[in-house]
Order: structure tokens, then sequence, then C-alpha cells
């Protein structure tokens, strides 16, 4: 009989293996997907891999992805601290809204002013913007013991509607035409998060990106905060006998998320999208989620990971666009991957042991 | 290289490659800004594409992206159009109005349709449909039915295009209802099932029993069934489904005509910017079968309403009207322009409520 036996130690070798095995499986279970809508499975899967790194047009679809990966990695290594030490910021959208809403507020209200300062002042709001908005989870958690999960979800809704109402009020832009959005950041140079090099896609958020990955190695590794993170996740007994006060470990790690997931709102609003409008939030935060497990919660694995999904996004695209597909097809096949990551993931913990029946 | 050069000869280097060969098919592409399936304005939207497809056969390629989220995804996906040799494509939704415009200035080759937008290029027009026409007559239906005096009003998003349709429903409402006050209830969103649905209900405990929408689902529809005795009209597609009762009418965009005109005018090389707003006249907005729910009278006065807007004999915003706060907007005999109309940001005297800012 087949049985699954707890491994002593979780398998390093499975650690690696299991996000490659999630993708190939991915890859299988959507070719079949993708047969029964009736395309070639192998063009689809090619087409979503392969086109936006080596077609044609690849030169347009390279910088793309670090417009589309930058977010996704900024906000994942935030998440990735607290959900190492057990603490769950699942509210990374909501605090990449207000992120977004306070560094445009900073460059909105200086405009027209001309101005070097203006930029990094919307850089700071942002971070701020953001932590402010993850020290409400931490806040409660840590005075009144809540369960920062559902406070942190909870508050994506709040501000939700305060995009909304930003859009609508305070940030409308007053040459709309009555319509609701803020002005084009894009227009107004000080405050614009352009490319640093045309036709890169590298904007200050993609530089960002690689410095928090970069940073959170170190910190990870080196670092004796990152031990204490590690080490409360690992064993929480052990981290309090270590001298962790939890407290401050909650407030740290939702803030440095809360702050991440904040800049990559005001990058994202000062650069690629431009204006503060209602639909401006498109769901980095919850994908971030997936980035974050999938790169296994390391920093280099984020970064594989976040670069592995803006791939499949664009791809996506091309596919829906080329042959057909429809859109629920292709978010149904990057759900697979967490779907298959986390069930492969079984194999870092536990193995597949024969089991003889006993003779009684 | 910058990146716009580059993109640029990529663009002609296709534009060229298309003329040289004359046989390939003119590639039209849309973007969508909801699933083909929502029943409502994207639905209307992949008809119209559809019925292109059938009007010039193989003479055409058609593409569409749905879902799009407003922003960069929205850019991307119409560059990416423009990449594959599409010669002219339509974003459907408000909030692709600056990406189009973004993405227009790297392919001046290829010919761009944005909807409900005011931002122009050389090859970048606009188009959109008198929506409000249609509610007149909606507006009329709904103040000669209801028993409550009550109507609800379940809002998008408050945008003139909405704020549009809610003066132009209720002043019709009025005419036929002194009595008549309108619940106005703001979604927040063009297409969610559930919160539509949940607009319905708290409509319908309030004591509406005529629901109006601007949202796309027929979620409202179907709450109005369960309900029982209150009736509702389709938006932006027929919702044939729910006829006779409750769904009673509907106001159906029809923009095949539009874009089966704007295609030939790509292929026959006679494509020019412009600004169409369209409404019961042209075809681009009609009204769905009225159904023997309404009683026969009504009916009739409700067809011969959208005759007289569709000659052109009657315009749905002719004063006297007054806005909200009593200051007179119109005055007697004199009727709306279309400025003021496509930046429609009060309520007409008489609405209760304030317009959320």
């Amino acid at each position: 009989m087949l049985k699954l036996e707890k491994r002593p130690q979780p398998s390093q070798l499975w650690i690696y293996l299991t996000p490659l095995i999630a993708v190939l499986a991915t890859m299988a279970a959507g070719s079949v997907l993708f047969a029964f809508l009736g395309k070639d499975p192998v063009v689809a899967i090619r087409t979503i891999f392969w086109d936006p790194l080596f077609s044609e047009f690849a030169f347009y679809y390279r910088p793309q992805l670090l417009v589309k990966g930058a977010p996704l990695v900024l906000i994942a290594i935030g998440l990735s601290l607290g959900f190492r030490a057990g603490i769950w910021n699942i509210g990374a959208e909501g605090q990449y809204i207000i992120g977004a809403l306070t560094g445009a507020g900073v460059g909105l209200a200086f405009y027209p002013l001309d101005a070097w300062f203006v930029f990094p002042l919307m850089v700071i709001a942002g971070a701020l913007g953001g932590w402010a908005w993850a020290m409400i989870p931490a806040l409660l958690k840590v005075r009144f013991g809540t369960n920062e999960i559902l406070v942190s979800l909870m508050l994506v809704y709040v501000a939700e509607q305060l995009l909304a109402s930003m859009s609508l009020g305070l940030m409308k832009n007053p040459e709309g035409r009555g319509f609701p959005g803020s002005r084009n950041l894009q227009h107004y140079e000080s405050a614009h998060n352009a490319e640093l090099i045309t036709g890169t896609g590298m904007h200050w958020g993609v530089v960002a990106a690689f410095i928090a990955v970069i940073t959170a190695y170190v910190l990870l590794n080196r670092h004796i905060l990152g031990y204490h993170i590690r080490l409360t996740g690992q064993a929480p007994r052990a981290a309090r006998f270590a001298g962790v006060v939890p407290a401050r470990l909650v407030l740290f790690c939702l803030g440095t998320a809360g702050a991440l997931a904040g800049l990559a709102g005001m990058f994202e609003v000062a650069g690629p999208a431009g204006q503060v409008s209602i639909d401006f939030n498109v769901g980095y935060g919850f994908t971030a989620i997936i980035v974050a497990f999938l790169g296994r919660l390391h920093p280099v694995g984020i970064l594989l990971a976040g670069a592995l999904l803006a791939l499949t996004y664009i791809g996506g695209e091309i596919a829906q666009s080329q042959l057909g597909l429809p859109a629920a097809a292709i978010q149904l096949f990057q759900g697979m991957l967490l779907f298959f990551l986390l069930a492969i993931d079984v194999m870092t913990n536990y193995r597949l042991a024969w089991q003889r029946r006993e003779v009684a | 290289m910058q990146l716009k050069t580059i993109l640029t000869t990529a663009a002609m280097a296709l534009g060229l490659a298309t003329t040289a060969m004359a046989q390939d098919p003119t590639k039209v592409g849309f973007v969508y800004v909801g699933p083909v399936g929502d029943g409502g304005w994207t639905y209307e939207h992949n008809q119209a594409r559809l019925a292109v497809e059938e009007e010039f056969g193989d003479k055409v390629e058609t593409v569409f992206v749905e879902s799009v989220p407003e922003g960069p995804d929205a850019e991307r996906v119409m560059t990416q159009m423009a990449l594959d040799g599409a010669d002219l494509i339509f974003t459907t939704s408000f909030g692709y109005m600056d990406p189009t415009i973004n993405v227009a200035k790297k392919f001046p080759d290829v010919k761009f349709e944005h909807a409900t937008g005011y931002k122009r290029a050389d090859n970048v027009s606009t188009y959109g449909a008198r929506f409000y026409e249609g509610r007149a007559v909606q507006g009329h239906i709904a103040g000669s039915m209801t028993e409550s005096n009550t109507v609800g009003y379940i809002g998008s998003y408050p945008i003139p295009e909405v704020i549009r349709g809610i003066n132009s429903a209720f002043i019709h409402a009025r005419k036929v209802n002194p009595d008549v006050e309108f619940k106005i209830v703001w979604a927040y969103t063009w297409f969610d099932p559930a919160k539509e649905a949940d607009a319905a209900k708290v409509l319908i405990e309030q004591g509406a029993d005529v629901i109006l929408q601007h949202t796309d689902s027929t979620a409202p529809h179907a709450a109005a069934q369960n309900a029982g005795g209150v009736i509702t009209f389709g938006q932006a597609s027929d919702m044939a489904e729910y006829k006779p009762k409750p769904r009673v009418s509907s106001i159906i965009d029809n923009w095949a005509p539009y874009y089966i005109e704007r295609t030939r005018a790509v292929m026959e090389g006679t494509w020019e910017s412009t600004d169409t707003w369209d409404g019961i006249g042209a075809g681009m907005v009609e009204i769905g079968e009225i159904t023997d729910a309404v009683p026969e009278d009504v009916k009739a006065e409700a067809l011969a309403l959208k005759d007289r807007i569709g000659s052109g004999e009657y315009h749905p915003f002719t004063g006297p009207i007054n806005k909200q706060d009593g200051s007179e907007w119109l005055a007697e005999g004199e009727t709306a322009e279309d400025g003021t109309l496509l930046g429609m940001d009060f309520y007409v005297e008489g609405i209760t409520g304030k317009i959320p800012q």
C-alpha cells in the first residue's frame, strides 16, 4: 500500500524541485485544457512561454516583462519576510493602493511645479502610505491580538473605496471634463516615473525591485534580524528563548511589506499607469502572494517567480489575441500553477513509502 | 535607436508588407473591458465584431482580447495587436483613452477607434452612443408603470454618461407621473453580478417597484423576479431571457453598422479621424421589444416618444429644465448642447440625493 511518511527533515532536493515540477505539471495540464478548447496545445504553450522572449516582437515584450514583474517582485519580497515568520499579510493590495494614492497625491499637490525634489518626495510618501496602512493590522495585532489576516484583507476593500472616492473627488482631473481619474502623471515631467533608458522598460520601480531582492537576501542570511525572522517561523518557542520580541517582529514585517507594496503602487501610478483611476489596482497585491510562495519565500526564487508570472500574463495576452483563447482559460492556467505547487509541496515534508500490510 | 523609432519602423514594415500583398485580409483588433459572455456591454461589442466578420468574410480577420484592465495592460494589448499587423483597433472602454492615444502615437499607420472618450488624434477617432435617448423611453415607461412611485436606479460610476441617463429617465418619468421619486444606488462597478443583485434587493426593500440599471449583468433581473411585482429593463443588451416580466423593455447597443462602416473605410483608404455620437435615429441605440406586461396605451406612447426622438423632432433635454439647486439650466424650448451633455456633472431639479464626490 502506498503511504505518505513524514520526513524527519524537509527535503532540500524537493524544495528546489517542487517549483520546477509544478511548472511542468501546469504546462501538461494546460495542454490538455487547451486541447479541449480546440487549440493546438504545443502552439499555445509556445505562445505563452516562448513568444514573449524570442519571437519577432520580443524586443517589445522583454521590457514589458520588467514592467509587469517589478511590482510583483517588490510586493512579494515584503510579504515573504512576514510569511517566513508566520505573519500573514494578505492585504498588500490595499497597501499598494494607499501607496499609489499618497505618492500621486504629493505629485498632484505640486503640479505644475517643475522641480527635482517632487519625485523623491513622492517615493517617500508612497512608502510611508503603504507602511501606515500596514501599521493598522500590525498595531491591532500587537495591542489587541486581532488576526492580521482578516484585518489586512478587509482593509483592501476600504482602500478600494478610498481609491474610488479620490478618483471621483479630491484627485479628479479638473480638466477631465467631469470624468473620474486624476491628471496623467506621465504628462508631468517632474513626477513622471519614466523609463530610465528608452525602450528597456527599466523604470525606478524595477530598480527598487532589484534592490529589494538584494537587501532581503543580505538581511536573511547575514543579519541577526533575518535570523530572528527565520527562527520565529521555524521554532517560535526557541525564538522567544533567543530573545526575539514577537511584537517588534510583527511591526517590522508588516511595516516593511506595507512600505514595499506602497512603493510598488507609487511607481506604478507615476509610471506605467500614469493616473489615479477607479480601476487602478489590478490584483498585484494578491498575485504577489503566489509569487512569494512559488519563489519559496527566497529572494532569488521570488525574482524568478515574478519573471515567470509576468511571462504567463504577457504570453497569455498574446495567446488570447493570436489564438482566440478565452481570458478565463489563461486565468485558470495561472491558478493551476499555485495549485500544483501546493500539491507537490507535500513531497518536501513527506515521502512516499510502500507499506506491507502486516499479518495479524 | 529609440523604442518609438523601432516600433514605427516595424509598423511601417508591416504596413508596407500588407499593401504589397493586396490579398491580405484587413486585420481588425478589439480590446474588451469585460468577458465576451457578460451579456451586456462587451457582449454587444463582440456581436458587432462578428457582424464585421460576416459582412466582409475572408477579406477581414478579427482578433480580440477580453477582460483587459484599464491602464498599462491595455496599452500592451493594443501594442501587441498593432505589432501583429492590425490595421484598425477598437478600444471599447472609457479607461482606454490615454493608452489608446499613447499607442496611436507609436503606430501612425494603424487606425484607432476609442469608445466614449474625448481625446482624438490623426489616427484616433472617438465614438459613442446617445443612450440618454433610450433612457427617456425607459423613464416614460417607468413613470407610467410604478405604483409605489419609487423607481430604483443602479448606477455604475458617477460619470457624465451615467448621470445623463439618470437625468433623462427622471425627466421623462416625472412628465407622466409628478409624484415619482428616484432612489439611486452606486455600485462602483460595470459588471459584478453579486453587487448588482445586492443593490437591486436594497432598492426593492426600500419600496422600488421599477429597477433601472446602468450596470451590465442580468443579476438585477433575477432579483426582481424573485421579489415579484417588480419590473426591469435590459441594459446594453436585450436580456430577453427575462421577458415578458420582469424585463419589460431594454436599451440595446448596436455597434455593428458603425464597425462595418469604419472597417470599410479602412479597406477603401477613406478612413478619417472623426467624432461620432449617434442615437436612436442612426440605429446605434435600439429599444428592445416592449412586452405585453406594459399596458397598450403606455406602450404606444413609449413608441411614439422613441419615433419623435429618432426623427430628431424631439430632444430629451428640452427646456424648461432646472438644475437640482433650482437654478435655470435650459429655458423654455431650449435644447441642451452636446458639450454640456458630455460633461454633465449635475442632477436636474427634483432628484434627491447628491452625486458622490
